[in-house]
């Protein structure tokens, strides 16, 4: 049985904050950190945007590319996120009341790092090629932070992505020709339970965590699928910055044409849950009927699922339903201060 | 502040956009309403409002009640919808209130629209974004 997405949608918040104007807050030398990770600006969500929100609007952007799936037939919805509003009460539940898709259906919130966006379309996929449910729904969504001063402040970004799984022939934008996942417990990146920050291993993030998980998996994925590289249109890695994801696709043998469309990071930061997922999207506003293309997403902690997608020719028919990944990124944007930023992500300490 | 209870039962309206159209005049209820104020009905269907609308008027609230202070300024706007039914709203990622104006296309998203403090419930709802291409 074929599955695949027969919706798909973005959404990224319109406030942006450059590096320079972190780097001069903690006197970081703004140049060599955007040589070094090549980032230039991140989005930033207001104080009325959160995981939630981002998720229900990138849902009605997929709804929109669906061909008219009534929501009610959605039998499982999953959101991947390391910044659920709640500690205790699901995400889920609000996005499916929010889409229509309530009361019958099995909703679950997933959490790995960044990671849990593409467990949440691994899982949504095998349901509904397991014949459990007609459609499904996962999604990666983030609004995450980073420590002040940290690095991980110039990078700590918000965004979203939706897909909608079903087998109906005639609503495949995408088919999921097949996947693969490479774990380990590898201690990268952490944050214990009521800290406002995570932690992490600084270079030890890099070889043993991102490049060795990430290879792996994108090198078992073209294995068990027989494809090489240059089988792909396109690729798109986990992006926690500029630089890695570049580098990861050099490393497998793949072109800068191929790693280009699915590259956001430099403008976007790292969307976590939402990177990899989010890249995907403004590769889907692009593709040709026929394109392979290859996802790959990393979480520390540590695992990598990778997909491989073959798009089929509804992907023209259905790409304008909704508004595109790079205009999102590209068009009215909203520049902030430091201070103002600050406040947005409750960096101050306000009288109780 | 509503306590969560309230919101739960406004949960249709306020996350769906569930309007009330009467079935006896046709006319459509935001809120939805027990009785028609035109007709007198007491029978409506439910009919999901479209998202997009134009500012009627507006204004911009610098000492907003509790729930909202970390909004300030807060804008609230009077929108027609493009079915011509008009509701109160907050407008959301307005950069410089200055730019506000009468007639500015929007449309609604999903955002938070208050919060019970830290340890609270969060209030979820529609807000209007100006509108683009």
């Amino acid at each position: 049985m074929t599955v695949g997405i027969v919706g798909y949608g973005a959404f990224i918040p319109r406030r942006r904050i450059k590096l320079e104007e972190i780097a001069k807050v903690w006197g970081a030398d703004a140049p060599a950190y955007k040589r070094g990770l090549q980032l230039f600006e991140k989005s930033v969500p207001g104080a009325d945007e959160d995981t939630v929100t981002m998720s229900v609007e990138a849902s009605r952007n997929a709804l929109a590319r669906s061909g008219g799936v009534d929501p009610a037939l959605i039998g499982a919805l999953y959101i991947g996120s390391e910044s659920h509003p709640y500690a205790v009460k699901p995400s889920g539940t609000i996005v499916a009341e929010a889409i229509g898709a309530v009361p019958a259906l099995h909703v679950a919130d997933l959490e790995f790092a960044c990671k849990a966006g593409t467990e949440s379309l691994f899982i949504a996929q095998a349901l509904v090629k397991a014949g459990e449910v007609e459609y499904a729904i996962g999604i990666g969504a983030d609004t995450s932070q980073g420590a002040p001063g940290d690095a991980l402040e110039y990078s700590a970004a918000a965004g979203a992505a939706a897909f909608i799984f079903g087998r109906d022939p005639g609503r495949l934008l995408a088919e999921v020709v097949d996947t693969y996942s490479w774990t380990t417990d590898t201690p990268d990146f952490w944050r214990r339970e009521y800290m406002h920050y995570p932690r992490h291993g600084s270079r030890f993030t890099g070889e043993p965590a991102y490049f060795r998980h990430s290879m792996s998996s994108a090198r078992g994925m073209m294995e068990k699928a027989g494809l090489e590289p240059k089988d792909f249109a396109h690729a798109i890695f986990h992006q926690p910055n500029g630089k890695f994801p570049k580098r990861v696709g050099k490393m497998l043998g793949f072109t800068d044409a191929q790693l280009e469309t699915g590259w956001l990071s430099p403008w976007l930061g790292n969307t976590y849950s939402g990177a990899s997922p989010v890249g995907f999207t403004a590769v889907l506003d692009i593709a040709s009927p026929g394109d392979l293309v290859l996802l790959t997403s990393f979480g520390s902690g540590a695992g990598s699922d990778s997909f491989v997608f073959r798009v089929t020719d509804r992907i023209n028919e259905v790409r304008d339903l909704a508004p595109r990944t790079r205009p999102q990124l590209d068009e009215n944007k909203i520049y902030l201060e430091y201070g103002a930023y600050a406040k947005l992500r409750g960096k101050i300490r306000m009288a109780e | 502040m509503f306590s969560p209870a309230r919101a739960w039962r406004e949960f249709p309206q306020r996350y769906r956009l569930e309007a009330a159209r009467c079935t006896e005049c046709g006319k459509v209820l935001y809120p939805p309403r027990l009785i028609c104020p035109e007709c007198g009905g007491r029978d409506f269907a439910t009919e999901v409002l479209p998202r997009d609308g134009t500012v009627v008027t507006y204004t911009v609230i610098r000492v907003p009640p509790a729930g909202f202070t970390e909004q300030t300024p807060l804008p609230i706007a009077l929108v027609e919808l493009v079915n011509g039914v008009r509701l109160m709203v907050q407008i959301a990622d307005v950069a410089d209130p200055e730019s506000l104006e009468i007639g500015m296309p929007v449309r609604l998203e999903f955002r938070r629209v208050s919060w019970d403090g830290e340890a609270g419930v969060i209030f979820y709802g529609h807000k209007a974004v100006r509108a683009t291409g």
